[in-house]
């Protein structure tokens, strides 16, 4: 059987990093404004598939609801309403192509050492057979989690411990009033000015 | 893997075959709504025979099929090409997780068919099923300001940032309507909160009217169905976003729009209308239990009295879809945008509040969660009452004369 003899799992990963990596490069190297936005949204939903094909569902959806489906609607938004003609086909200067490539160089060169010192990333796993996805079911786990609840201590024994452990309701409620302030903020900067009353003027 | 891809198959081919001809049935009843005959005459081919015009639609499609494919001198090829594959396979992709029945037994008619039973849904199991379906809506939008943009026309353009807007405005109310019913059966996952209305035999819209009306209307406006069809209405943007595409890539486009409408009735009846669960006909049980013990010989006729009843669930809202749209008027650009932020948000977060506080009032008093009947009065009183209250604080202006006497800020504060 031909699905049998696949091995499945790794033509996806390998299907989807190159998606992720060619539509990277498409996005540096188009000049057109809008197609390099477009070409962020493929690699960053192309990314999103890989967390699926890691079992890290909840990631994966939330990659593609604020990421793909969120922040780069307004970024699209944001490109297409201001750029005019001039503005859309961008030449970069040799100039800047020094600075990215001293900037992304020097942070891809840092990412590559820090994983290549750990130590079970350097060489195939030996025991690759046993691998499984791990438990995808955490979406309620998550949320529990924001909530207070410390899922992963569930085990603890002493009740009065267990109520102590906060989970990450702290830092979820701090990120969460700030995008209130933020929202806030914005509403008042967008709203209708009250008209000064000039004299003349019907008030 | 082989029973993913006949899944994947038949529900591929369903679709297409039930956007098909829903769109003679579309035509039908508007023809009947507007006393006109419709297309009665396309028989089946190579035959005399003419029945209900039921060959219409493989007419329209080889006709859509054959059609020049012209692309116009002014665009952008690239992403005008693109728009309309975005939108479809956004619109496919949702499938994935949206299960077409409860499941069908291992064994039928002593046939052996898996090692255990098949559950009708490409990705059993899926736990974030719910916040798929809502990235998946949200990738939809770019088909549509790709497609606007990538036209250069200006009345594109226009449908674009309209439907954008509108398809954002309303993803709110869509969650909100939504965290009620994933808050009362605990979980995303389509499957279980069929099975939570199923166990206790109490739909969604019976104990959630609120959510219920919030979240029909976010569904049709997301669907962009008349009376919420601003990005394309004919009557101001000629045809809106799709202006300027033809043949094969505007039937991407529509079949993608008939799309959007049979998935956000999928949504409506697996959330709020009990899925494939009727009183008395179906069993109350997720699995496939043969009716407990008198029926226990025909597990497989359960399964099948499920899909039939989910299918006519779904049709009848389609239908509902269909009438809907040649009874009302089109909204204005500004009372579509008060009645998403003015009406359905606040009503959306009331019913989430009133959800909340029922459900924690309920474990505490009962010690059960879930919906129960004890709570229904409470929450159709509370859809009243909230009803009232925003009637009273955002009225909509019905009249729409000029009002000389205002000063322009204060029209401006009253959009």
């Amino acid at each position: 059987m031909i699905f049998a003899a696949m091995d499945w799992h790794a033509f996806f990963f390998w299907m989807f990093a190159l998606l992720t990596c060619g539509f990277a490069l498409a996005v540096l190297f188009s000049n057109n404004v809008v197609h390099m936005a477009f070409y962020l949204i493929l690699s960053l939903g192309a990314s999103a598939g890989l967390f699926f094909l890691a079992g890290a569902e909840f990631v994966g959806a939330m990659q593609l609801m604020i990421y793909v489906g969120g922040t780069l609607v307004l970024v699209i938004f944001g490109v297409m309403l201001t750029a005019q003609s001039r503005f859309v086909s961008m030449e970069t200067r040799s100039g800047e192509w020094v600075v990215a490539l001293g900037v992304g160089g020097s942070l891809l060169f840092m990412l590559m050492i820090t994983a290549f010192n750990v130590e079970d990333w350097r060489s195939p796993n030996p025991r690759q057979g046993e691998v499984t996805v791990a438990e995808t079911q955490v979406v309620s786990q998550i949320g529990l989690g924001f909530a207070g609840v410390r899922v992963d201590k569930l085990d603890q024994p002493d009740g009065q411990l267990r109520g102590g452990m906060s989970g990450y309701l702290l830092p979820f409620v701090i990120v969460s009033i700030h995008l209130l302030v933020v929202l806030i903020g914005a509403a008042y900067m967008a709203r209708t000015k009250r008209r000064k009353d000039v004299s003349g003027g019907r008030s | 893997m082989i029973e993913a891809l006949v899944k994947i198959a038949i529900l591929l081919g369903g679709l297409m075959t039930a956007a098909a001809y829903f769109v003679l049935l579309e035509r039908r009843m508007a023809a009947w709504i507007q006393d006109r005959v419709g297309p009665n005459r396309v028989g089946i081919p190579l035959t005399k025979i003419r029945v209900l015009g039921l060959g219409q639609p493989l007419a329209d499609g080889v006709k859509f099929i054959t059609k020049e494919e012209y692309t116009p001198a002014h665009v952008d090829k690239r992403l005008y090409v693109l728009a309309p594959i975005v939108i479809l396979v956004a619109a496919l992709a949702t499938f994935a997780v949206i299960p077409f029945g409860s499941m069908i037994p291992a064994t039928v008619f002593g046939y052996r068919l898996a090692e255990k039973p098949i559950e009708l849904v490409v990705a059993p199991g899926a736990n974030v099923g719910m916040i798929y379906v809502f990235a998946l809506s949200s990738i939809a939008v770019y088909g549509v300001i790709l497609g606007g943009w990538a036209s250069n026309n200006k009345y594109s353009f226009l449908g674009a940032l309209r439907s954008s807007a509108q398809l954002i405005a309303y993803e709110l109310p869509l969650g909100l309507g939504l965290l009620g019913v994933v808050l009362a059966s605990g979980s995303m996952d389509l499957g279980v909160i069929i099975g939570s209305q199923a166990s206790s035999g109490i739909w969604f819209a019976i104990a959630q009217p609120l959510g219920f009306c919030v979240f029909v209307v976010a569904a049709f406006a997301e669907a962009a169905r008349l009376p919420f069809d601003l990005p394309e209405c004919e009557q101001e943007l000629v045809g809106g976003y799709h202006t300027e595409y033809s043949g094969i890539k505007l039937l991407l486009f529509l079949v993608a729009e008939f799309l959007h409408m049979i998935a956000a009735s999928f949504l409506i009846v697996i959330l709020f209308l009990g899925g494939w669960h009727f009183w008395g006909l179906t069993g109350g049980s997720a699995e496939i239990d043969g009716w407990g013990l008198a029926w226990s010989g025909a597990p497989w006729l359960q399964g099948l009295l499920r899909i039939v009843v989910l299918m006519t669930k779904i049709t009848l809202v389609i239908v509902g879809f269909m009438i809907i749209r040649w009874s009302w008027p089109r909204f204005r650009f500004d009372q579509l945008m008060a009645l998403a932020w003015k009406v359905m948000l606040p009503l959306g977060l009331i019913n989430f509040v009133a959800v909340a506080m029922m459900q924690q009032l309920q474990a505490v008093f009962t010690g059960a969660m879930g919906p129960s009947w004890l709570m229904v009065p409470i929450a159709w009183g509370v859809a009243v009452a909230a009803w009232l209250g925003i009637t009273w604080a955002a009225p909509m202006i019905a009249d729409n004369r000029p009002r000389r006497e205002l000063d322009p800020w204060e029209i401006d504060s009253q959009i």
